[in-house]
């Protein structure tokens, strides 16, 4: 990890840049050098950006995820592993408030960005998402061109100069290394990719509007090893820009790519009810050599789930 | 390796070529969807062919006149005229009124069903629009002569009055003497479509992926962003679809414009003027008519359904090409 300037933590400005009632319409452009922007960004590689304290998430009566409590660390790649239904992704779409478009979801506890609660009254959603960004399991790119796909963000920021836009794309394709593959064929539809390449069109998509945070849930689980590891490199190479959680069932992955794992479970407790639990939250290295817990290391030697 | 190989090479080789039972069936199904594709296109043949014949008399009398020619006279004693064109007018300026009004409205409630609605409100807001579906048009008709017709036209003269000094406006907006125009058959139209693109746009923005809903709202879009960048290029070609089935249902129906429309031979730029229609001349004068009269009309059924499938067959067009621009050659 490259270590980079610590700026003086303006953390309030940020926070009151986030949650000042500056709805759709008359939204400022994030600048480059602006909130959440990796360059001029407040925290030190490893400084929480992100906090959860005591989180649990219900789907309506039924608390899918109990007391999750860990940090986000400043461009680190935090994994979240655990076995099937145990909540990971619940956990992740909280994190950039996607769960509020499910009907009846909830969180409890407190999450927070740079010290702001995000789901406080006063935040916009539609904010937080625009400093915490997601990529999906399945590619999902939108059917329109390349171009237009990456540009989507951007615009939606106010961008509107062709050769500014120009310049976005341009640098968010390469940043998802993608550039060299499809630089001839910007007018070309999205769809019209292979799978990996869609998948880090998705990945530049998100990029293109300068995210602090990317979420990414099992990002590589429809794509074959060479995709895939094309996709890790460049989860490494983002990590010096932006700070990732990523969701995998992959252990390997986890393994190779992340800094922090965090292992979650599904626990039934007296009522006979599934709860999602955060198990260990921990370095990497720690996790997968001499983990704490013994339900950590049986399902990493593969003896559970 | 071995295992797979010595399997398959027992297998008799007559046992992949003859077909099996599922085969069968495949083929029963195939063939009769093939014959069931093939029948539609038969009837279809069948009713132009039929009503073309006896159109025919009208045309060989008419020639290009019978769409070109604007005077409309089948009772003239020596040469009667049959010239179209004044119908054709009235048909297009009527039904395409209609679309530009229908068109955002539909799309605007069906938006607002699929994704501004509260749960609670869409099945009985779906309800109250499937039955404005179920009246019948003559009603329409009546609403429209007896409540629309005279409610509109102080509202047609204020208009005129406000534009009629502006260049264009002036004369689209031009003056009104009753309320029975081709602008009242436009509005009446347009009631009658809307259901039908409601519904189908309605279905069209349900197949919207959910994973393009969520991208979008993951790059931080609002709503309405959301619906401008994942809804509408999904929905596009749908739309289109919806937007033509409607402009077919508004081309042909008769009862309706029949009664609002005015009834006079008469080409106007002015939409607040009376004109007639294509369907609506068929409908007044088929039972005095005969002979020679008889085979216009007819003639002039037979162009409306030309007229008909060339729209079809432009908007299918229009959306393949769309669609290989949006999801690409290979989508
Ligand atoms: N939209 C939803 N509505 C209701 N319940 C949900 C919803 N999404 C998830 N759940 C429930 O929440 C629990 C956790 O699901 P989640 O998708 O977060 O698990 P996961 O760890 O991501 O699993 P996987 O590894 O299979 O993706 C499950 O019991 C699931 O049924
Ligand atoms: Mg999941």
């Amino acid at each position: 990890m490259p270590t980079r300037s610590v700026k003086s933590p303006s953390v309030d400005s940020e926070v009151t840049t986030m949650t000042t009632p500056e709805k759709a319409p008359s939204r400022t452009v994030r600048p480059t050098a602006g909130l959440g922007s990796a360059a001029t960004s407040v925290s030190a590689p490893g400084e929480p950006v992100m906090d959860l304290s005591d989180v649990s998430v219900f789907y309506g009566d039924f608390e899918a995820v109990r007391g999750v409590s860990l940090p986000i660390r400043h461009n680190q790649i935090t994994a979240m592993i655990g076995p099937s239904g145990c909540g990971k992704s619940t956990v992740l779409r909280s994190l950039n408030r996607m769960n509020d478009l499910v009907a009846g979801a909830r969180v409890s506890g407190s999450i927070t960005y740079h010290g702001q609660d995000i789901y406080a009254p006063n935040v916009d959603p539609i904010q937080v998402r625009r400093h915490i960004g997601m990529v999906f399991q399945k590619a999902n790119p939108f059917p329109k061109s390349i171009y237009d796909n990456v540009a989507y963000g951007p615009r939606l920021n106010g961008v509107k100069r062709r050769a500014e836009l120009d310049d976005i794309v341009e640098e968010a394709l390469t940043g998802a290394a993608l550039w060299d593959e499809v630089k001839d064929k910007m007018k070309t539809s999205g769809l019209a990719l292979s799978g990996g390449q869609q998948q880090r069109l998705c990945i530049a998509r998100a990029i293109a509007v300068k995210p602090e945070v990317i979420l990414m849930d099992e990002p590589c689980s429809a794509l074959d090893p060479i995709a895939t590891s094309k996709v890790e490199e460049l989860m490494f190479r983002l990590a010096e820009d932006y700070t990732i959680v990523i969701v995998t069932h992959n252990m390997q992955q986890a393994a190779r790519v992340s800094h922090y794992t965090a292992f979650f479970t599904a626990e039934v407790d007296d009522a006979g009810v599934r709860h999602g639990r955060l198990v260990e939250f921990d370095d990497t290295e720690k996790i997968f050599t001499n983990p704490a817990e013994q339900r950590t290391e049986d399902y990493i030697t593969g003896r559970f789930g | 390796m071995e295992f797979p190989l010595t399997q398959l090479d027992r297998a008799p080789a007559s046992d992949v070529t003859t077909p099996g039972r599922g085969r069968t069936l495949d083929r029963v199904f195939g063939g009769a969807s093939y014959g069931a594709g093939l029948l539609v296109l038969g009837v279809l043949a069948l009713i132009l062919l039929s009503t073309t014949w006896e159109a025919l008399p009208a045309f060989q009398h008419s020639g290009f006149d019978f769409i070109f020619g604007q005077r409309w006279a089948p009772n003239n004693p020596d040469l009667p005229l049959f010239g179209t064109l004044t119908f054709l007018y009235g048909t297009a300026v009527s039904s395409l009124l209609a679309l530009l009004i229908a068109v955002p409205v539909s799309i605007g409630i069906a938006l607002f069903l699929t994704e501004l609605a509260p749960r609670w409100l869409r099945v009985p807001a779906v309800t109250v629009i499937d039955l404005l579906a179920a009246v019948p048009s003559v009603v329409f008709g009546l609403v429209g002569i007896l409540v629309i017709a005279p409610a509109a036209l102080p509202l047609y003269q204020w208009i005129h009055d406000l534009v009629v000094n502006v260049p264009v406006l002036g004369s689209v907006f031009g003056p009104a003497v009753n309320g029975n125009t081709f602008a009242t058959a436009g509005v009446i139209l347009a009631v009658m479509v809307i259901p039908i693109i409601t519904s189908i746009s309605r279905e069209v923005f349900d197949t919207v992926p959910v994973a393009d809903k969520q991208a979008a709202y993951a790059l931080g879009a609002t709503r309405w962003e959301m619906i401008k960048g994942a809804v509408f290029p999904h929905s596009f070609a749908g739309l289109v679809g919806a937007a033509m089935l409607g402009l077919g249902r508004a081309m042909g129906e008769t009862i309706a414009v029949t009664l609002v429309i005015g009834g006079s031979t008469q080409i106007a730029a002015n939409l607040f003027a009376s004109g007639n229609s294509m369907a609506a001349v068929i409908a007044q004068q088929w039972g005095e008519a005969s002979g020679l009269h008889t085979s216009a009309l007819i003639g002039i059924g037979v162009v409306l359904f030309a007229m008909t499938v060339l729209v079809n067959y432009s908007a299918r067009v229009i959306v393949r090409r769309a669609e290989i621009r949006m999801k690409g050659a290979t989508a």
